[in-house]
């Protein structure tokens, strides 16, 4: 990193911005180029594949190498570009309808294959670009265009999908926060395989203030707790609070109180392979008494699929006969006549 | 008594038996050794969607079927010979054998629960002993008999009673057994216990039936016609794989496949996961979607890339294949057709997604469309749809069908400096500027891949603006790409060869067919001519756009009759683009393709009708 060989501004195309005035993805779209600027691809090196709704417009806005694809098929897409040149850095847009309603199926399989994609999932928990229906990740009850009387269904929390699929990086941000955003993102390329990156993202039109609890500015500090790989879970306007575990489950605990120190205080390990406290900070709710888990809360070594299928190819054709079209066409039971 | 030899030029033979009995490997390996030793063959494997049905019943009967010698074009009609494994296996097949013909029971397994397993009366059996030459072998018996000293227990034994009548025809039709043998050795050398006991049923078999002299023995003419060269046996699946690695190599890209298992397609994804050798990347998808879809982004990135596909699978990919359309990337999809609507016939053959593959899709969203004709110019199809995609950056559609896909025939083998040159549309690098929808006389554009310094840019599902490529809404520009992305299809017929016309030119009647129903047509039209007969036959390979001279053919003759495995598809697609003419149909919905006798008959009937 650092040469900044680039500036965010190198990675802007010429296409007018045509999100709504304030929506988050703005936001992120600069984290995006920032993080860009900052990491080591060349420009030509970065592929930008996405689906379809708001954030998949994602691509028109860069100026780099981008494929704006179908409704859910992103993860396939971006499968596709990245196993065929695992030199290229590729980057999947996608929104919560995107990827875990209609794309469902693509994004639990690509996360179990690990194949090696930053997964961009700007959860706004709503449709947008259909005009304000609900989503797998809108709240139970919520009243939208497609629910009147309010959605009678649970919504999924993408963490603990990630996690079921066997995910090897997972971490959460806010669209606002561009620089927590713009380092999460350069840490997530960094990382060899899947990495999903659920960025809180507020749209300004058909779900106004979703994560006001979260984000506001009287709020914010007892509400979110920003995770960081070998430091303690501490959150609060002082880092007075902190968490624990009591028994299997997390505790919210004030330092100084109940003879609790900081010694106490869970210290964050991003590099556990088993899922468990991975899954229970995921799962922390405002409703449950907890801040929300920001960061990177899983980051755990594994082998991105296309490197095995590189080496596959390399093994076989070490021990295989065949090298050639010429060599295939007459192996086996072949005879001549004459 | 001495003993009678007839002189034949062909000879149909069905082995039929459970799924599990090794009929398919019987029929393999009878096929290579007549191939080996100068019969022309056609194969033909009738396989149960089930993979063990229950034992014995109807439904669980795996028949292959082969048909062998002078000149062969299909897998035949109606057999000479059919080995029968069981009751079941002869109730299935009893109305596919010829007047007279042979038919070769393994008395061990005529039993009383046999039979009520195939649903099917013993006294049933004794009508046809009348009119056929039935040979009543207690196969499994004296194949256990023959494998005494092997030490296998009784079931290991059983399971070669197959080699045993193998070894039998072998006999009648005379001939050699080193090439079964040494494929035995080879398959089970780590096994020579397993290898023995199969050679030794093989030849207990062959010494059984000159035993019994139960029937004659043939002579079969070998084929005079075939050229000289290398050979071997080809279906149409492995034909299709090869077909697009071949193409890979000949325009020096790398390959990709995106597929998701599918009866009858399988085998295609089988055949290239095999070869990493060649650097042949595939990928098994969670589904058909991600079957295209992951293609879809290979060839984004520089991949001569394909999916394959039977048609429930096509529907399924229907969306994907408009995104390959307006982002104009070359992509092949190979439909392997089986029987619909939806689950429909798995394991049998149709003809009836052409109206899929050339129209649905929402939009207007043209692809060109090509069919393969025999099992092993899958092969060229293959390579044509990849030069095409390549040449004119466009998905193309090559349909085949469970026919062709299981069917084999012998195939010279051709050799890869004789195949023709694919010219990519790949832009090297610092080539000037990058306009991504920047066309060429053929309309095509050109491929920028990433990774490339300076080409960067956007494709993707909505309209783009002519030469930039970026997002547009513009009235008149849709209009114009619309007309663009038609035209560059529809110009493909200057460059797409001419239609032939095979058989009697001087006929009135012209037969016309697509696809995978050529051999058969093509027997039944040399069979009338040399009966003084006049007929002529054009195939159409080339669906979309249709041949140039298809009209100028079509008017030298007076009648048109239009032969097809579904209701009339390519015939109504005619009337479409030639409304001039009045095109006769010949239908079959059955899963099984046109009998030689059928075919004959409907050709004699209507150009007796005057």
């Amino acid at each position: 990193m650092g040469d900044t060989k680039y500036t965010f501004k190198d990675f802007k195309s010429d296409q007018e911005n045509r999100w709504c005035p304030g929506c988050g993805d703005t936001a992120i779209l600069m984290s995006v180029q920032k993080a860009m600027a900052e990491l080591d691809h060349e420009k030509e090196d970065y592929a930008i594949v996405s689906g379809i709704g708001c954030s998949s417009r994602f691509p028109y806005y860069m100026n780099t190498y981008g494929f704006h694809g179908i409704h859910g098929r992103a993860g396939v897409l971006a499968s596709g570009v990245k196993v065929a040149n695992p030199k290229l850095s590729v980057w999947q847009i996608t929104g919560d309808g995107d990827a875990l309603a209609i794309g469902g199926n693509h994004f639990i399989h690509e996360i179990r294959r690990n194949v090696n994609i930053n997964i961009l999932l700007f959860n706004n928990q709503i449709y947008g670009l259909t005009k304000g229906q609900y989503s797998p990740t809108s709240l139970f009850g919520q009243i939208t265009k497609s629910s009147p009387f309010g959605t009678i269904e649970k919504p999924f929390n993408p963490g603990e999908l990630v996690l079921g699929a066997h995910g090897k990086f997972f971490a959460r941000s806010i669209d606002s926060k561009v620089k927590e955003t713009t380092n999460i993102l350069i840490q997530a390329d960094k990382h060899v395989g899947a990495a999903v990156v659920e960025i809180l993202q507020n749209c300004v039109i058909f779900n106004h203030g979703a994560f006001n609890d979260i984000t506001s500015k009287e709020t914010r500090d007892d509400n979110q707790i920003w995770l960081e790989h070998g430091k303690p879970m501490l959150f609060g306007k002082d880092k007075k609070k902190g968490l624990i575990l009591d028994g299997f489950s997390l505790k919210v605990v004030k330092i100084g109180e109940d003879g609790i120190s900081e010694a106490d205080i869970l210290v964050h390990n991003a590099h556990e392979e088993t899922p468990y406290l991975h899954l229970a900070l995921i799962n922390m709710s405002l409703a449950d008494g907890y801040p929300v888990a920001f960061g990177i809360i899983r980051q755990v070594k594994s082998p991105s699929y296309e490197n095995l299928l590189e080496q596959q190819i390399k093994d076989v054709q070490a021990k295989s006969k065949i090298k050639n079209m010429d060599d295939l066409l007459n192996s086996g039971s072949t005879w001549v006549v004459e | 008594m001495a003993k009678k030899i007839i002189e034949v030029d062909e000879v149909v033979i069905k082995f039929a038996g459970d799924s599990g009995d090794g009929m398919q490997l019987t029929g393999t390996q009878f096929s290579n050794t007549s191939a080996l030793i100068g019969d022309d063959v056609s194969t033909f494997p009738d396989y149960p969607a089930e993979i063990r049905a229950p034992q014995g019943t109807v439904g669980g009967v795996s028949g292959f079927q082969l048909h062998f010698g002078k000149i062969i074009e299909n897998p035949g009609d109606f057999c000479d010979v059919l080995v029968a494994m069981n009751p079941a296996a002869l109730k299935a097949n009893i109305r596919w054998v010829k007047d007279g013909g042979t038919i070769i029971i393994d008395t061990d397994a005529f039993t009383d629960k046999n039979f009520k397993k195939a649903g099917c009366l013993q006294d049933k059996l004794k009508e046809i002993y009348e009119d056929f030459n039935v040979i009543q072998a207690p196969v499994t018996s004296l194949t256990k008999e023959a494998l005494v000293e092997t030490g296998l227990d009784s079931k290991s034994m059983a399971r070669s009673k197959n080699m045993f009548t193998l070894g039998m025809v072998y006999c009648i039709f005379d001939r050699p057994l080193d090439h079964t043998e040494k494929f035995f050795d080879k398959k089970f050398g780590k096994k020579p216990q397993v290898a023995d006991a199969n050679k030794k049923a093989l030849r207990a078999g062959f010494n059984y039936a000159v035993t019994i002299h139960a029937m004659p023995s043939f002579r079969v003419h070998h084929s005079d016609t075939i050229e000289k060269g290398r050979y071997r046996n080809m279906n149409g699946n492995t034909a299709t794989a090869w077909g697009l690695l071949a193409a890979a190599e000949k325009a020096n890209l790398p390959f990709f496949l995106g597929s998701y298992p599918i009866t009858p397609a399988t085998e295609v994804l089988i055949e290239i996961a095999k070869r990493r050798d060649l650097g042949a990347k595939s990928f098994q998808a969670e589904d058909e979607i991600g079957g295209i879809v992951t293609s879809i982004g290979a060839s984004f990135a520089g991949h001569l890339a394909a999916t394959s596909t039977s048609g429930p699978g096509l529907a399924l990919k229907s969306e994907a294949i408009g995104l390959a359309v307006i982002t104009e990337l070359p992509l092949v999809i190979v439909n392997v057709q089986r029987g619909g609507p939806s689950t429909g016939l798995p394991t049998k053959t149709e003809q009836a997604d052409l109206f899929q593959a050339l129209y649905g899709r929402n939009g207007e969203s043209p692809v060109p469309v090509i069919a393969a004709s025999t099992p092993s110019n899958c092969f060229d199809y293959a390579f044509e749809a990849s030069k095409i995609a390549l040449e004119h950056m466009t998905p193309v559609l090559l349909l085949t069908d469970g026919f062709l896909a299981n069917g084999t025939e012998p195939w010279k083998i051709p050799l890869m400096k004789d195949m023709p040159e694919i010219k990519h549309k790949v832009k090297a690098a610092e080539d000037g500027e990058y306009m991504p929808y920047k066309r060429d006389a053929n309309l095509v554009r050109e491929w920028a891949i990433p990774g490339t310094k300076g080409y960067e840019h956007r494709v993707g599902g909505l309209e783009k603006m002519d030469l930039t490529g970026n997002v547009s809404y513009v009235p008149e520009n849709h209009e114009l790409m619309t007309k663009y992305r038609e035209n560059k299809v529809k110009n493909l017929e200057n460059i797409f060869p001419g239609l032939q016309v095979e058989g009697d030119e001087n006929a009135d009647l012209l037969v016309i067919g697509w696809g995978s129903t050529y051999g058969h047509i093509t027997t039944a039209i040399r069979e009338l001519n040399s009966e003084g007969i006049k007929v002529a036959h054009a195939h159409f390979n080339y669906i979309n756009p249709l041949p140039k001279n298809t009209k100028e053919v079509l008017g030298r003759y007076k009648k048109h009759l239009v032969c097809e495995i579904n209701l009339g598809q390519f015939a109504g697609y005619l009337e479409m683009n030639h409304p001039e003419f009045d095109f006769k149909k010949f239908n079959k919905m059955q899963g099984l393709p046109f009998t030689v006798v059928e075919l004959k008959e409907k050709f004699t009937q209507l150009i007796e009708n005057k």
